[in-house]
Parts: structure tokens; sequence; C-alpha cells
């Protein structure tokens, strides 16, 4: 215990040296934007800046990476809230209530909300890494197919009354996801799957964030064309100190969810492949199964905004740990910044600690102050922020437009994607006024994949039989509450019939 | 006006003087650096040391941007190639699904004969690895008879059918006869965890994909796939010198799409020569076990690529394709 | 077209998507059920979740014969014809930008159609107009193209050509 307490004291001190305050200043500036643009997220910021880094030293490169992830992690939430399109795919549980508050003109409120809880999580996480990252790697280390099978399937379970009110319709839905994700080449037989009309660009199968891009950008965006008549003029948000201390007073309503968010979110993160985005989706669950007013969800929650904000910064957080301590990345971007060690000359592993605890205690200790410096920054900049809602939706339409093809061909360097994205976009549109849920089919993409492939990996190495779930610790503890969580909905609907009937008010 | 002349000037001589100053080929663009796997990969890491390399050192006058294009087992990455024949700004980074993927994608329309060679970076080696806790295997036919022993419950982890070791663990098998189950992962460092937290038996990896564990004392490797015993592992021996006939290598090289300029090809042959040189990448090269003696290009790298690509038909022939991709 | 025809033709042609998808599967020769020893082969996951598509669009059509979901209910046109234009003049601006992306490239699309939204549907002036459009063309430029290092689609050879002669001045004398 002393000795993390020195240690940390080291590193805290080599992250206020001026060069690393320095760098973790512009690192946190530079992702804030990269992450507030859509489309655009940690991975793109931190790839395309690797480079840059090899003109200073590991530390300082490391800090300044780590910083940007940072930083983008809570730009991210700028872009769901403000234009409703999800910054990163970390961002896109932020939507779901983000994007209603914003249009009842509580950006500012929603953005403060964002981050705080980001700085909570953050906080939350690097105390949690501080104090326990040997133990969580070892643990980490027991994650095998049939524990990640489990996980998602805990994951799909806290969607439980995510969908609308159709229940068909929330099924279909959450097939379509499920089934776009497996589109492409199939990795554990090496067969190209669904390949429509032969085009080759398919086999990399359908991204993420171009449904997610085209269904919030641009299928939401002609929907609000439609309900507004084209006064889509969102109320103009005063962001003054008064309303600043007025929000922050806030905090007391979704500290609970907070809390709870910045836990799982960390946990989720140290798994190696399941990274920031299905922590932040499973809090998001969580937060409206277990909340006192459940339909409130969806409709402006500030619960809703902190609960997978504090989730995915403390996720990306998480995934630093099995990077530095087993070599594996928890996430896309980690991957990247994995590469970026092994270039700098440093090999991540369970040597590092001990080899390297200048670098692990000053990349410790740079988390520490880059939350300080994000949240400041953040909130300073939300009236610039809000004056994006105060423009005639004449300007903002084109400009979202203009953006969301720029931001998806930024990723994925492809036209092919950009026109993937208006059809998806189109038919989101055309679907969602029926009363088809679209959430639903965004999530479902998402872990698609990482469910398939768990599943078939497990069942190749037990031979086929299904039983391997349930004969192993971890993934049964993660069945069993996936069980858990399935009926608690059940059971309270039951119970509030029955009290309902009991007092004779049906 | 006299100011509007000068301007005029000015602007006329930019234009001007821009072909002039630069006598040989440089390029005008950024150059698109395509990679044939997903980020975080062996390929990937080497493409993005050598960009910072480029960058760091001047070498060209527009940046060179890493793209990854890791669809179908580089299907997606050579089919992009194909189609940007004749284009001066894309170059990509290879490796041997290079040579497997359009073998067992015949549909795919590509020929990587055609394609134009550039430099051959370095060799990548194969390693079998077993968990240290593994104390009765301690060589190759401790080895053997422990998976004779496991039948199909000996798991072999590897990064996908018809990826570099799906087509090695096939070759063992043959030369064997033993069968095993093949679980596939995305990517090299994650068959490594598995390993190491024992949800796989073995597995044929990279060294530089268990080095760490390696040198923590988790992992150990049993045989090498080389001609020679590497510097980095003196005491393993190679499957030669245990009389079993394999020798496998992982070739990483940079080509260009069919049909590049000579003097582009000339301009990126030496950027790729001067960084081969360079103290960093042969650093690189032996911290992580790559063999790096001489960087082929040119005719001698095309011969290369075509002995390769009958080397593989040959192999692909003899184990089938169907215990490649594992149906 | 009332809503209520419009969940019917929907419900149908997803229906009929997902039989598509079911289809493509099969055709593709891809293992739709346990292979022995390995779990399920590589078309279960599309093929089954394809059939539960399909049986969750027949769902819906059932509750359409019955009037159960509101939509079935609901005579008012499908797109309120109040804003139908709205949408269609700003889906087809849209594509046709997209598609001028590929011949005159990333910049000169992206004004245009910024600038026709801006002028002929907002009515703003020429000048709000035209600031905008350069300042948007300006940012796209210095922040994808400069700071992060990404070549945005140039169009046909000599749109490139001229866009390069631009970008050399940047090359010169800015970096």
């Amino acid at each position: 215990m002393l000795d993390i307490a020195t240690l940390l004291g080291a590193g805290l001190l080599q992250a206020f040296e001026p060069l690393n305050l320095m760098m973790i200043f512009v690192g946190c500036l530079a992702g804030l934007f990269i992450g507030a643009m859509p489309g655009l997220g940690s991975v793109n910021g931190v790839a395309i800046l690797l480079p840059v880094t090899f003109l200073v030293p590991p530390t300082a490169a490391i800090i300044f990476l780590a910083a940007l992830y940072y930083g983008a992690m809570y730009g991210g939430a700028v872009s769901s809230i403000t234009l409703g399109i999800p910054g990163a795919s970390t961002a896109v549980a932020t939507v779901f209530d983000g994007r209603p508050m914003a249009q009842q003109g509580k950006a500012d409120q929603a953005l403060t909300a964002a981050a705080v809880a980001s700085f909570i999580g953050g906080t939350i996480s690097v105390v949690l890494f501080t104090l326990f990252a040997p133990p969580l790697a070892v643990f980490a280390l027991k994650f095998g197919p049939q524990e990640e099978f489990a996980l998602m399937v805990l994951a799909f379970a806290t969607f439980i009354g995510l969908g609308g009110d159709d229940i068909p319709k929330t099924i279909f839905s959450i097939l379509l996801g499920l089934v776009m994700a497996a589109v492409g080449f199939d990795i554990i037989s090496g067969q190209p799957r669904m390949i429509f009309f032969d085009f080759v660009e398919l086999q990399r199968g359908i991204g993420f964030l171009v449904l997610a891009i085209g269904i919030y950008g641009i299928g939401e965006m002609l929907w609000t064309l439609e309900n507004t008549k084209g006064d889509v003029r969102i109320h103009a948000v005063t962001s003054t100190w008064k309303s600043f201390k007025k929000n922050l007073s806030h905090v007391r309503e979704y500290l609970p969810t907070t809390a709870l968010g910045s836990a799982l979110g960390f946990f989720v993160g140290t798994l190696p492949a399941a990274g920031a985005t299905p922590a932040s989706l499973m809090s998001y669950g969580l937060a409206k199964t277990f909340a006192r007013d459940p339909d409130s969800f969806g409709k402006g929650n500030v619960s809703g905004v902190a609960a997978p904000e504090a989730a995915n910064n403390a996720a990306s957080t998480g995934s630093m740990l099995p990077m530095i301590t087993l070599g594996i990345p928890g996430s896309p971007t980690t991957a990247i910044l994995l590469g970026g060690m092994i270039i700098w000359g440093l090999r991540p592993g369970p040597l590092l600690f001990t080899d390297r605890p200048d670098f692990v205690w000053g990349l410790i200790g740079s988390m520490y102050v880059a939350n300080f410096v994000t949240v400041a920054l953040n909130l300073a900049l939300i009236p610039l922020f809000v004056r994006v809602l105060a423009m005639p939706f004449t300007i903002l339409t084109p400009i979202i437009f203009i953006l969301c093809f720029v931001g998806v061909f930024a990723t994925t360097d492809r036209m092919f994607d950009v026109w993937l994205m208006l059809l998806l976009g189109l038919g989101g549109y055309l679907m969602r006024k029926l009363n088809y849920p679209v959430a639903p089919a965004v999530l479902a993409i998402v872990l698609g994949p990482l469910a398939e492939r768990s599943l078939r990996q497990s069942l190749i190495s037990s031979r086929g039989d299904v039983m391997t779930f349930f004969e192993r610790p971890i993934s049964l503890t993660c069945m069993l509450l996936a069980l858990a969580l399935m009926i608690y909905p059940i059971w309270l609907g039951i119970r509030r019939r029955r009290a309902g009937s009991a007092s004779g008010t049906g | 006006m006299k100011y509007l002349k000068t301007l005029m000037a000015s602007a006329l001589a930019v234009a001007v003087s821009a072909p002039v100053a630069l006598a040989e080929w440089q390029p005008r663009k950024p150059v698109e650096f395509i990679i044939m796997a997903g980020t975080g990969g062996g390929a990937d890491q080497i493409a993005r040391l050598l960009q910072g390399l480029i960058e760091q050192k001047g070498l060209s006058s527009r940046p060179f941007i890493p793209i990854n294009k890791p669809g179908g087992s580089g299907a997606e990455a050579l089919r992009y190639m194909q189609d940007k024949a004749g284009d001066d700004h894309t170059v990509m980074m290879t490796l041997n699904s290079f040579y497997t993927t359009p073998i067992i994608q015949e549909d795919l329309g590509v020929d990587v004969t055609k394609f134009t060679p550039i430099g051959l970076m370095a060799m990548d080696t194969f390693l079998l690895w077993v968990h240290t806790d593994r104390e009765d295997i301690t060589d190759l036919d401790s080895y053997v008879d422990a998976v004779k022993g496991a039948g199909l419950d000996w798991k072999v982890g590897g990064t996908g059918s018809g990826q570099e070791d799906s087509v090695l663990t096939a070759m063992m098998e043959a030369a064997f006869d033993y069968e095993v189950t093949y679980i596939p992962f995305p990517g090299g460092g994650t068959v490594a965890k598995n390993l190491i937290g024992k949800q796989i038996d073995s597995t044929v990896n990279n060294p530089s994909e268990q080095l760490a564990f390696y040198e923590s004392g988790d992992s150990k490797p049993l045989v090498q796939f080389t001609g020679e015993r590497m510097a980095a592992f003196p005491d393993v021996p190679t499957a030669r010198e245990l009389g079993v006939d394999i020798e496998y290598y992982m070739q990483r090289s940079v080509n260009g799409p069919p049909g590049m300029s000579p003097e582009a090809v000339e301009f990126y042959t030496n950027l790729f020569q001067t960084l081969f040189d360079s103290a960093e990448w042969q650093e690189f090269c032996v911290s992580d076990g790559l063999t790096c003696d001489g960087m082929l290009n040119g005719a001698d790298l095309a011969s290369f690529h075509a002995s390769q690509v009958e080397a593989h038909k040959k192999l692909i022939a003899q184990v089938g394709a169907g215990a490649i991709t594992g149906e | 077209m009332s809503t209520r025809s419009a969940e019917l033709l929907m419900a149908v042609g997803l229906l009929l998507l997902s039989l598509g998808l079911m289809w493509t599967v099969v055709t593709d020769e891809l293992h739709i059920g346990w292979v022995e020893g390995r779990g399920p082969g590589a078309g279960v996951w599309p093929f089954w979740l394809s059939a539960g598509m399909a049986l969750a669009s027949l769902w819906t059509l059932a509750r359409w014969f019955r009037g159960a979901t509101p939509e079935s209910r609901n005579k008012a046109p499908y797109i309120d014809s109040q804003s139908l234009g709205l949408v269609l003049i700003s889906f087809v601006a849209l594509t046709v930008m997209l598609l001028l992306v590929q011949v005159v490239g990333t910049y000169i699309a992206t004004a245009l159609f910024l600038g026709f939204y801006m002028r002929f549907i907002g009515k703003h002036s020429w000048r709000t107009t035209a600031s905008t459009c350069v300042g948007m063309v300006l940012l796209i430029y210095f922040l994808f193209e400069w700071q992060l290092t990404k070549y945005l689609p140039k169009g046909m050879k000599a749109f490139e050509d001229g866009f390069l002669w631009i970008d050399d001045f940047r090359w010169q004398y800015l970096m």
C-alpha cells in the first residue's frame, strides 16, 4: 500500500513536469474537438497523431495520446447532445437522452451532466486502476470465449426494455442489427457471407458507424425536418454563471447511476475485446432497469446521459490495464496505443510494471491530471457548444449532412460506405415513421460480431457441448445475472399489476 | 497595380519552378499506405513504424497515410490495389495472405505477380509455443505425444482460417499425422493471451506476439520453423534439425499496384532502402525476431513472389483448402 | 399514401427482405445446421436470425389485419404533405451532392450543396450564404485535410489537378 503511494506520488510529480503538463493540455483539447466531430472518435485521433509522438520521449508521448483518448471520450458526448449524432460508437447511448434534452432546451444541463459524469467515471476508475491493477490482470486472463459470450448475453439482458412498445417491431429491429453484423468475411470458417451483388467492399462488413451515422445523422434529420415542418430551431440556451451553478446542483440526481456506471465501465473495460462501447450501453440499460421512473428514459432523463458517459470514460481507463499488463488491447484505440509503445521501444507485458515503473506510473499520474484538465476545459466550452443549437435549421441541416458525409469517409476511406450510410439512413427514416425502434438495431450491430464469434469459439473448443457455458464459474455467474435481469422487469410488472388491482385503481 | 504584378509573377514562378526544383519524381499528394490487415497486428505495427520514420527523417515531400483494409483476409485490400492500377500514390504493406487469399478465393480476379514489387522489408518467423506449466512437454516428441493423447481435445489457437498460422497448423497435422481443433481469434495478440490464460493448448505465434510472455516465463517455444536457429532463440531447435521438413516464413514486403510508373518505383525503392538501412529498423528487427538480411527489390522480389505463389499453391493443394478453411 | 397502407407495404417489404437474406445464405452454400463437434455452421447465425425477422414481419402483418397497431388505424398520409416537399428536396439535394463529390470533388460539391440549401430553401442573403460556404470549405480543409491528413475525394482528374495546384502552396509555404 505504501509502495503504491510513493510510486503514485512520483508519477504525479512526473505528470506536473512542464512538457508533460503541456502534452496533457494539448492532448485533451485536440481530443475534445476530434471527438466532437460526428464519426471521428478516439481511434482516429490516436491513429492520426501517433507519428507526431516520435518527436518526444515515450512517457510524454503516451501521456499525450492518453490525454487525447480522454478528451475524445468527453467530446463524443458533445456531438451526441448538440447534433444528435453519436460522435463515436462509445457515445451512442448518450444520444438516447441527450438529444431529447437538447430539444427541450436543456442542452447545457445535459452537457454539464456528461462532463461531470465523465469526470467521476474517469476518476473512480483511475483509483481502481491504481489499487487493483495486478490482480485484475490475472482475472482478465481467465476470460476465455465462454466468458465473453456470457458477458454478451448479460449485455443483451440489460437492453430489455430499451425498445418501443411494439414487441414484434422491436424484435425485428434487434434481429436486423444482428444479421447486418454477420455481413462480410466469417473469421471462423473463412467464408464470405451475404456479399450482395458481389460488392467486394462488403467483405469488410457493415461498419457500426455507417449504420449509426446513417440512422442518427440522416434519418433523424429527415424525421425532424418533417415533424417540425422546417421550423427546427431548437430552444436557444443561454449559458450563464447562474445556470451553470444550477446545473451543477443537479449532480445529486444522477450520482447513484454515475457511480454504478463507473464501476461497471471500469470492469468491462479491463476485459480484453469488450471496450467502452458495450460498457456504456450496459450502463444505460442498467440505469433504466433500476430507475424509479424507467418510462422517462429516452425522453430526456439526465441519468440517461450520465450513466453511459461515466461508463465510457471509466472503460477507457480500464482498457489501458490489459494493454499495459498483458499487451492485449481492450479496445481499438488501445490497439493503436499498443503499436505506439512497441515503436517507442517499450514492450507491454507482465514485466512492464517492474521494468519501467517511471513510464507506467507517469501514465497513471497523468490520468489523474488529465481528468481535471478535461472537465475544466469541457465545462468552460459549454457556452460555445450550445451556440450550435441557436443556428437556423437552413444552415444547421446542410452542415450536419456534410459532416455525416465527411465523417463517414474520414473513418473508412471509402465512398461505398458513404452511399451505404445514405441508404441506411433513408431506410431508418421510413421505418422509424412506422414505429420501428431504431436503437436496438444499432446496439445489435455492435455486439453481434462479438456474440457470434465467442459463441462459436466456445462451442468449437467444447466440441459442440452447450453445457460449457454453465460449467465455468465466471461464465455461469454472468449467465445467472443475465437471467435475473430478464426476469426482473417481468416480476416488477406483475407486482405493479397486483398492487394496482389491490388498490382498485386498475 | 505593381503589387498585383509582383504577386502574379511570384505565383507564376512557383508554378513553373515547382517541377524544376524536383528533378526526380516526388509524390504530389499524400501517399496511401494500405495495410492488408487490421489495426494492432504485426503488419500494422510495422507500417506505422515505417510511417513514423518517414516523417521523422523527412524522406517524403508528402506524408504517408496508413489505411487498414482488413476485409476478407486481405481480399478487400488486394482488390483495392488492383483497381488502383497505374496509380503512383498507393503502396501496400503485405503479409502471406498476399499469396494465399487469391488462391483460396479464386473469383477475386487478382494476380499478385502483376503488382509492382518495391521492397522486402523483413521475413517474420514462426515458433511453436505452449504454456510453461505444461511440464510434461519439453520438446517436439513429447508435444506430439501429448497432442495424440488428447486427440480433438487439443486446442490450437490462430488468427483465422486461411491465415498463415492455419496453413502452418495444417502442415503440422499432415507431417505428424494427428488432428487438432483449430480455434480462430481476431489477431495474434489475442491468441497469445488465450494461451497464457490456458484457453488454448498451443499456438504458432510470431516471436513479437509472444516475446513479453516468454520473457516473463509464462510461455515456452518448442520448435522454430526456420532454416537456422535465430539469434533471439539460440536454444530452440529448428524443425529441420529434428528431421521434420517444415520451414515457413511470413514475408513483410511493400508493393505497389500494377503498372506503377518507373520513376515512382525508383522513388519508393530508394525510400524503403533508406528505411531498411536505418539503425531504427535494424534494431526493431533484432528486438522483434525478424530476419532482415538484405532488402530484395525489383526483379529479385518479383521472382521471389512468383516462387512463393507457386509454393503456396502446392502447399494448399497438399493440405487441401478445406483443411485451412476448416469446413 | 396513408400510414395504414405504408405499414402494410413496409411489413411485406421487410418480409421479402428477410426471405431474400435467407435465400442468399442458402445459395452461398453456407452450413445452416449444427456441425457435429464444431457447433453451429457459418450460415446458422444469418439464416435463422433472418428467419426470425420473417416471423416478426408476419406477426406485424397479423397485427395489421387485426388493427392492433396504431399505425394500421391511421388514415393520415404517411408523409405529411406540407413537409413532404422539404424532406424530398433535402434528400435529393444530399444525393446530388454525393454524386457531385465523385465528379467535382468534396470541396466544390459541399459548397454548392450548402449554398443551394441556404440560398433557396433558407432564403438567406447572398452574403451570409457565401461566407458560410467559404467558412465550411476552409474548416473541412483545415481540420480533415491538413490536421488529420485525410485525403478526401477529389473527383475527376482535372479537378484533382486543380486542387493539387492549390494544395502545393500549403506544402511550399506553410509547412
